[in-house]
């Protein structure tokens, strides 16, 4: 992917060197003594933003297949609410969802004495549920737009040929429509990705402790101001890279190719 | 009208959104003005950000081309929160330095022109790969052509390819927009009083959760729908003498 020999041109290994010696003096010259003792919060935040990132992504894909499947093929009275839903979805800010969810929800569901006497109440108590529910929302919004698009984008003469063949319907769509949208989408599945994760620290703002709320918590105990938001960047970068380079895997594998999209 | 609402259980939700002090819908509408002064500030700043990096990506040097690379990358993998952050305390230090060495002290620094300055530096990342794509979708004839009668750099930008691109950037340049406002609402976390703290600030003075957030996306929900209108328009414009897309012969 990348190309050795490009990096090997005499203004890039100067800037190489530079960059290297911004790193040393940030080694040297900052402050990291808080790091040891705050490493065991900030793996557990690491472990909350990645796990968030997983099942807010498979979650939202699931209901963005539906959502998208409306929209492309079904009757106006799916096609409709479908629609809206991701028109709000995508017309509000995700924070103003999340705080919708979390102090409306979480202000109402105290005042059903069935909620509060429920198996689930434990759990609706936390701030977490809330997240991993506006986050799923938020992208299943932005993918089912996606998936529309993808579902209209498959060539006709291939459901008519499954048709033909007198393939059932679950199975034409199991076998033949949905593996062809998902591949025209990788590419653009990739970078919502990155956009999901990139909307995860939000959840900060509802009590719930990712990395981004320890890297908070570390700058309002000892005042530190840039070395945690620095390492804070550097850890988002490194996801960002690796999210990119796994649906650039995933690409190779179904597709075949390393079609880079741009 | 007050009979409507009270068969609907809306009366109370109709008081506290009224725009006279008892209610909190004039804080909202403050709030979204600040909101909208955010963006469309940010989104200029962003425009001009692009603009240059766009150029410089496609016909400078080698090292602005590699700088602007790490300047995009890095500015589209990292949160917009984070970046927010780390924009509003560098901002600040650079400003109170500046005033403590000619004597000065301490700062306020002023709401909206900071969230305009870390705003429109996220907006620029975006704004240079938009721009970078339309500008090379241009037929490369085209400006050659300009060129050739000895039309001066800056001309040529403005009187061929810049008019030449637009059909190609008002797509992303919308959704950029679109996120522009989306994104104004993250200053809430840094405590600028924009539309989303605003509503925040009513609703946990009031307990009506659900009446703000849901009026607050209502508001938020007319903008997008209003911008949405409105680059219509732009793109029909922009496109004004080119076969459409879809409608043309196949």
């Amino acid at each position: 992917m990348i190309d050795f020999r490009s990096l090997m041109q005499p203004h890039r290994i100067v800037m190489m060197l530079v960059f290297a010696g911004i790193v040393v003096w940030c080694a040297f010259s900052l402050q990291w003594g808080w790091i040891p003792k705050y490493t065991p919060l900030a793996l557990q935040g690491i472990w909350t933003s990645i796990w968030l990132l997983v099942v807010t992504v498979v979650l939202g894909f699931l209901l963005a297949v539906p959502l998208g499947l409306a929209q492309a093929i079904g009757p106006w009275y799916l096609a409709a609410p479908a629609k809206v839903f991701c028109t709000i979805i995508r017309g509000t800010p995700l924070l103003l969802q999340l705080w919708l969810l979390y102090y409306g929800l979480g202000s109402l569901f105290p005042q059903f004495p069935w909620i509060r006497s429920s198996e689930l109440w434990p759990y609706l108590r936390q701030a977490w549920p809330y997240a991993v529910l506006a986050l799923t929302l938020s992208y299943a919004g932005y993918e089912g737009e996606v998936m529309r698009g993808a579902f209209k984008g498959v060539a006709k003469g291939q459901l008519e040929a499954a048709k033909s063949f007198g393939m059932p319907r679950l199975t034409m769509f199991r076998r033949i429509w949905l593996p062809q949208a998902i591949r025209n989408v990788l590419p653009t599945l990739g970078g919502e990705t990155i956009l999901q994760m990139k909307a995860t620290p939000l959840v900060a703002t509802i009590t719930v402790v990712d990395i981004y709320a320890v890297s908070s918590r570390v700058r309002s105990d000892t005042f530190i101001i840039y070395e945690p938001l620095l390492l804070l960047a550097v850890f988002y970068i490194l996801i960002a890279g690796l999210i990119a380079l796994a649906f650039h895997w995933l690409e190779v594998q179904v597709l075949g190719t390393g079609k880079r999209a741009g | 009208m007050t009979g409507l609402l009270d068969s609907l259980g809306l009366a109370q939700s109709a008081e506290l959104l009224s725009l006279s002090p008892p209610g909190w819908g004039g804080n909202l509408l403050r709030g979204l003005s600040h909101s909208l002064q955010i963006a469309f500030g940010a989104y200029a700043l962003g425009l001009v950000i692009g603009l240059f990096g766009a150029y410089g990506k496609l016909y400078g040097g080698k090292v602005t081309r590699d700088l602007l690379a790490i300047y995009t990358t890095v500015i589209r993998a990292v949160p917009e929160l984070v970046l927010i952050l780390i924009l509003y305390y560098v901002g600040s230090d650079i400003i109170n330095k500046i005033s403590s060495s000619m004597g000065g002290g301490r700062v306020e620094i002023n709401g909206v022109a900071a969230g305009i300055w870390v705003l429109g530096i996220v907006q620029g990342a975006y704004a240079t790969e938009i721009l970078r794509g339309a500008i090379q979708a241009v037929p490369p004839g085209q400006i050659e052509a300009a060129k050739s009668f000895g039309m001066p750099a800056f001309m040529t930008m403005r009187r061929v390819t810049i008019p030449a691109m637009m059909s190609f950037a008002v797509p992303g340049l919308a959704n950029l927009w679109l996120i522009a406002t989306k994104d104004t609402a993250l200053l809430a976390v840094v405590g600028f009083n924009e539309l989303t703290l605003e509503t925040r600030q009513a609703a946990s003075s009031t307990r009506a959760y659900f009446t703000f957030f849901l009026a607050a996306g209502f508001l938020y929900l007319m903008v997008t729908l209003c911008s949405g209108v409105i680059f219509t328009r732009i793109e029909k414009w922009a496109r004004r003498g080119q076969p459409s897309l879809t409608g043309g012969r196949t």
